[in-house]
């Protein structure tokens, strides 16, 4: 039997969403922590850890008032959150800290307090990829899309019904930045951003935060929420460069942590009730569905179409709408473990029902690292 | 379509200023493992396949296919117009960004898989940058 060490015991978002021009990005890292420790019923005192991106955990630590035992800096992008969520189970399972605050806050759409992100022109991708006009993730994280299209047999209408899809959902969630309903045509009638994308194809720009608070599992029942048990994760990276994927069809980095993690948890993909795959564009959802094997190559533009992953069908798939509809702020990341947490404890807006296993699966970069995490509203296993 | 002068500019460093010297003369420089014999790009000291420090460099034969690609829409200070970002792979298997130059920029004009070749353009004082166009001109 596998038991879990580790469970989230506080998770909350940011109290606004979407523009909040009104605070910089370390105080949105703040006020998602804070209203995090309310969740749990802790005070900053109580923290022992932390870990963040687009930050430094020093500087949140010393923002916050915190004096760490254990930190963790990992920054690979939108997943690097899954990755504390690894990292920090480890980090406790160990004995290294008791209470690890993740958090993240971004001013993705009102840039305040924010730093700038070009790429260096020594780097690698600096030398060999920013020259050819390359805008960030519209044209590198989209470049591999039309030989995914082509040698898997999916329709660009197929990659138009992830947008209708999660759109369905989103229309559930009073949060969500886009409520209104989006058919396929309209999707591709859009503006286009960097063809074969339209802006509807394309995530959000937004501001907003989110923060986990973790603990052991013995611990974990005493708290106000019910625990969300980290059954197992795994991560990895492959390449910073887009044109440098071994294969621009499949992501290596998605296919080693989506292994990793299932392994790890012990379980199988008709044990998961409900699946949040981080999409910053349309066809992340496409490469996700297949690289983790939650169905054959080719298949994901078909299945998505035909509604499986659509409010009810079965297999509920970025039940928050998602980067394309919920909120996007930059790392999307946290939004997404937010989400798969809020599913296990019962209190989504656009609740499954009897949802025991989730399994969160982000990127970070363009296809650059992976991290995946399974959470179970059961300890054992 | 493109206004070579505005390109954001490279800046070599030690690993990589021999690509950028056979830019200079007109080669297309890859390396190749001298031990497993693995061809790859982007530059580096060191075989990505085995570690070995044992590696050679050698010019590409300039021919390539067209992999995947972008038009973006959004506009850039050196491109004029919706223009394509490509990924290409060499002949000799290796990718590398670039954009297809002599060619229309459209859907209809740039079909997965067309052969390509490679062309060189002057960005600054220092940098000259390979480019791919369609094989036999415009298509």
């Amino acid at each position: 039997m596998k038991s879990a060490a580790v469970a989230i015991v506080g998770a909350a978002e940011t109290t606004e969403l979407g523009k909040i021009p009104g605070m910089s990005q370390i105080q949105l890292h703040a006020d998602a922590a804070l209203n995090a420790l309310q969740d749990a019923g802790l005070t900053l005192s109580d923290i022992d850890g932390v870990a963040t991106a687009g930050e430094s955990p020093t500087a949140v630590a010393h923002y916050l008032g915190i004096a760490p035992n254990w930190v963790d800096g990992t920054a690979v992008g939108g997943c690097s959150f899954m990755l504390h969520v690894r990292h920090a189970t480890a980090a406790i399972e160990a004995g290294l800290c008791h209470t690890v605050l993740i958090t993240h806050g971004e001013s993705g759409r009102s840039n305040v307090g924010r730093a700038g992100r070009a790429a260096a022109p020594a780097s690698l991708s600096g030398q060999f990829e920013a020259p050819y006009g390359g805008m960030g993730p519209t044209t590198s994280f989209t470049l591999p899309v039309l030989r995914f299209l082509k040698d898997t047999g999916t329709s660009i209408e197929q990659l138009a019904s992830v947008v209708v899809s999660q759109r369905q959902w989103a229309m559930k969630n009073p949060r969500a930045t886009l409520q209104t309903p989006i058919t396929i045509d309209e999707v591709l009638s859009d503006r286009v951003i960097a063809y074969p994308f339209t802006k509807s194809m394309c995530c959000l720009v937004t501001d907003g935060g989110g923060a986990l608070i973790l603990t052991t599992a013995e611990r974990a029942v005493d708290f106000p929420q019910k625990p969300v048990y980290l059954l197992g994760s795994g991560e990895s990276t492959e390449t910073p460069m887009i044109s440098q994927m071994r294969d621009v069809t499949s992501s290596r980095a998605f296919r080693m942590s989506g292994a990793r993690a299932f392994e790890s948890a012990g379980i199988t993909h008709s044990d998961v009730d409900h699946l949040m795959i981080y999409d910053a564009f349309a066809h992340l959802p496409l490469y996700g569905l297949e690289d983790l094997g939650f169905c054959a190559r080719g298949q994901a533009g078909a299945m998505i179409a035909s509604g499986e992953t659509s409010p009810g069908g079965s297999l509920p798939l970025n039940t928050n709408g998602g980067g394309l509809s919920y909120m996007h702020s930059g790392m999307y990341g946290m939004y997404a473990l937010q989400e798969s947490v809020r599913q296990v404890r019962g209190s989504a807006a656009a609740q499954i029902k009897d949802v025991n296993i989730s399994v969160c699966h982000g990127v970070g970069g363009m296809f650059a690292a992976s991290g995946t995490i399974v959470m179970s509203g059961s300890r054992f296993r | 379509m493109i206004d070579f002068s505005k390109v954001t500019t490279p800046m070599p460093t030690p690993e990589t200023a021999h690509f950028f010297q056979g830019t200079a003369i007109g080669e297309l420089r890859l390396q190749r493992c001298d031990l497993c014999h693995e061809v790859y790009f982007p530059p580096r000291p060191f075989c990505p396949a085995c570690g070995s420090k044992a590696v050679s460099v050698f010019a590409a034969c300039g021919q390539g296919r067209l992999l995947s690609y972008v038009i973006n829409h959004r506009p850039h200070p050196a491109f004029e117009g919706p223009y394509a970002i490509a990924i290409v792979v060499l002949e000799e298997g290796v990718k590398m960004m670039s954009n297809i130059i002599n060619s229309a920029q459209t859907p209809e004009a740039l079909r997965l898989d067309m052969p390509l070749q490679v062309v060189f353009r002057t960005i600054s004082d220092d940098i000259v940058l390979p480019y791919f166009e369609p094989v036999g001109g415009d298509s």
